[in-house]
């Protein structure tokens, strides 16, 4: 009995190479994720640049306006489809598996099938731009009647190949959230109950609950759709006794809730990130956990308030603002626990909380543009107009994206192993705090003033918030750069990273800075305790001195 | 000597756990899937109640006594499936076997008919929002009987495999769960084509 355990494993190809190829291990996928995420991050920001710089003028002078109408319906849908779904996706793969001591994801190889989706149907959206026709132009949303004209009559077509796509988003998230839920529900360290679990598990899970009660509606729409457009079916064409709305209804279904599947891992990082850097436990752990899933609740009976001006009836459009309202209940809640947690704490600002902070400050100022949107006479007055740009904007670049630059700052050196650069992370802050405001915040002026969305020439009136919108647009161009140099030259030669740079709590921050391949392997430590017992003295687990004192060994002798 | 580790406390129970997940697993999938019918039922009602013309012209109805016999066969495989696993837990291959193929039998007989009411209707794909939103949802379902009975097909395959279903089959449980599933979506979707005319 002398051989106890396992035999040592031969060591997994540890080389660039796993990066590029078919590999099950959920610390590559999540970084192959996060990788692809950013690719497509800068494509679409690109055809963001070419908007702005249209729009600086008022005369239609950059690009055509058949050609404008295709960009911005692209920018949206790699930003959404192709940037923030991935990239959260990639900080799941991450995070989930180290965060409750598992030593990998429940299904690892459809966790891989569902990452090589991805680049499929990213390839299949950036082709539709080189198609006869050109790109989808319908918008992001793609509502019949405009999304099911097929005026040239290729079959193969940017808006068919557009449904296509988010088709097989839809199939590599719903994979996706199948792995997420199995993992956090069955494979937890022992002694991690649910009220143990740290509150980004709990917010992965509220938000894959989500994708999986609402992606198949999306993708039954799109299915119709598709055979509105190709096959000429009439589920949405009015001629032929279809509803247009019916459409708007599967859609909105789905990508209202859709808007709480990127913000509540971003709820989560703030979570984590906060007590880390302010040394105190988060405040109201218990009600910042239930929240989530109360946003979940509510989240799913809110759709409508995007179809306010649609022709819904009254009923409907006043249960609706209601529900809406509602939804900012749990979510001050989680706010005011955050400035609770902040209150009379140690605060240390690096690069991660000032991400945070930034995030929370644009987040607050997207809820109360979005109790304004709720309310119905003010939504029809600004529906679709820049005021509806500019809220959206504000919580998907200003809060969502902050977060997750705060988590890439975060997490990085555990993963990659080396420590990111403060000097460059703090002027990616700077000019992503300054870019988002000075480009997002103009578009609320304008869009009082009625600025519709979605066109390419608009009267001289509306110059000058545009030129001031436009120059934060380019400052936020700008501001990728300092953070590609940061990642780039961090991972190739920054600093080596002990298991615990920024002192803080979780199982995740117990294992070698990178991990393993299978994390704690055979011996997950026992949990004991609530995460974020900052300043309380309490160990997290059993064994927790024998743990650490190991792990400074190692290092040491390294 | 490492065999003898194995079957260390622990270690068994941690090599059971992972075919738990693929039913967990499954189990969520199967929810999920069924917002997507859920999405197309809504679509169905919501079509019908606000249609003008909701039948397309010359056509009065649909025939339900086919397919009624058809929801018969399929609802009474969900018994047989049922029996099936049954017996597999008592180990008793042979009707174990037995009451499996007969509930691929029926599911492809439900296909068949399925296939040759389709081919007597009067109307098309393209016949309006009824035409569409029935050959969908029919043939959406169809698709599931299908996989279900393929999956049939390959649990029967792997029950041949010596020693394969000594430690609780999961497929089997989950091939049935799926078999189900496909039979309550139908019974719904009979309810609403052909009894809600």
């Amino acid at each position: 009995m002398t051989i106890a355990t396992f035999p040592p494993e031969p060591k997994p190809e540890q080389g660039w190479g796993r990066y590029f190829g078919f590999c099950t291990d959920a610390k590559v996928i999540g970084i192959q994720y996060i990788v692809t995420a950013f690719f497509f991050f800068l494509i679409g920001g690109l055809l963001a640049m070419v908007i702005r710089g249209e729009l600086i003028t008022p005369q239609s002078d950059l690009v055509d306006r058949a050609v404008y109408n295709g960009i911005y319906t692209m920018h949206g849908t790699i930003m959404l489809f192709l940037f923030t779904f991935p990239v959260l996706n990639g900080l799941n793969n991450l995070l989930i598996p180290t965060m409750i001591g598992a030593p990998d994801m429940a299904f690892p190889r459809l966790n891989a099938v569902a990452f090589w989706l991805v680049p499929i149907f990213g390839f299949l959206l950036i082709a539709s731009f080189f198609v006869p026709g050109g790109p989808a132009y319908s918008g992001w949303w793609s509502y019949p009647p405009v999304s099911i004209q097929n005026p040239a009559g290729n079959l193969i077509n940017g808006q068919g190949m557009w449904i296509t796509a988010v088709a097989l988003s839809g199939v590599s998230s719903i994979m996706g959230a199948i792995n997420f839920v199995t993992t956090i529900l069955r494979m937890r360290a022992p002694g991690m109950t649910f009220f143990r679990m740290p509150v980004f598990c709990w917010t992965a899970l509220a938000a894959q609950s989500l994708q999986l009660i609402g992606l198949p509606a999306l993708t039954g729409g799109a299915i119709m759709l598709l055979m509105d457009l190709t096959f000429g079916t009439s589920f949405y064409r009015a001629e032929g006794g279809g509803d247009p709305v019916l459409y708007q209804h599967f859609f909105w279904f789905y990508s209202h809730p859709a808007v709480y599947v990127i913000i509540l891992p971003v709820f989560g990082i703030f979570s984590e990130l906060f007590p880390v850097y302010s040394r105190k436990p988060l405040f109201g752990y218990v009600y910042v956990a239930l929240a989530s899933f109360i946003i979940v609740g509510l989240g799913l009976i809110v759709w409508v308030h995007h179809m306010f001006p649609s022709g819904v009836a009254q009923w409907m459009r006043n249960l609706f603002m209601v529900t809406t309202m509602l939804i900012a209940v749990p979510t001050g809640v989680k706010v005011f626990a955050w400035l609770g947690t902040l209150w009379g704490g140690k605060l240390r600002l690096t690069t991660p909380m000032l991400f945070c902070l930034g995030g929370l400050f644009n987040f607050v100022f997207a809820g109360i543009t979005g109790i304004m949107l709720a309310t119905v006479p003010v939504d029809i007055h600004v529906s679709n107009t820049y005021f509806v740009v500019g809220h959206f904007h504000y919580v998907i670049y200003g809060a969502a994206v902050m977060g997750i630059f705060a988590a890439i700052y975060h997490w990085f050196p555990k993963f990659i192993g080396r420590m990111p650069y403060e000097g460059l992370g703090k002027l990616h802050f700077l000019l992503t705090f300054i870019g988002a405001n000075l480009n997002f915040l103009p578009m609320h002026p304008l869009g009082l003033m009625g600025m519709p969305r979605r066109v390419s020439s608009y009267d001289p009136e509306f110059t000058f918030w545009n030129v001031v919108a436009s120059l934060g647009a380019f400052l936020l161009g700008v501001s990728i750069i300092p953070f590609l140099l940061n990642m780039l030259s961090a991972w190739i030669r920054g600093p080596k990273a002990t298991h615990n740079p920024w002192n803080a709590i979780g199982l995740e921050w117990l294992l070698p800075s990178p991990p393993p391949e299978d994390n704690f392997g055979e011996d997950v430590p026992t949990v004991i305790s609530r995460p974020y017992g900052y300043g309380l003295g309490k160990p997290l687990v059993e064994h927790q001195d024998e743990i650490e004192r190991k792990l400074e060994l190692q290092e040491a002798s390294a | 000597m490492t065999t003898t580790t194995l079957q260390q406390p622990g270690a068994p129970a941690e090599h059971e756990e992972q075919p738990k997940h693929n039913l967990t697993g499954f189990i969520i999938f199967l929810c999920s899937e069924s917002v997507i019918f859920l999405a197309f039922f809504s679509g169905y009602a919501l079509l019908k109640t606000s249609a003008l013309n909701w039948l397309p012209q010359g056509v009065d109805g649909l025939e339900w006594k086919t397919p009624l016999v058809n929801t018969i066969v399929l609802v009474s495989s969900s018994g047989t499936i049922a029996l099936a696993e049954h017996f597999k837990n008592r180990e008793n291959m042979l009707l174990f076997r037995g009451f499996w193929l007969m509930s691929m039998a029926m599911g492809a007989y439900f296909l068949y008919g399925q296939a040759v009411e389709w081919s007597g209707l009067q109307f098309g794909f393209t016949s309006g929002t009824f035409g569409g939103t029935f050959y969908l949802l029919t043939g959406f379902h169809g698709l599931h009987v299908a996989t279900g009975i393929l999956l049939m097909g390959l649990m029967l395959i792997k029950s041949f495999i010596p020693g394969n279903y000594s430690g609780g089959e999961q497929g089997v449980q989950a091939t049935s769960l799926f078999w189900h599933f496909v039979d309550v979506i139908w019974i719904i979707l009979f309810l609403l084509i052909y009894v809600w005319q």
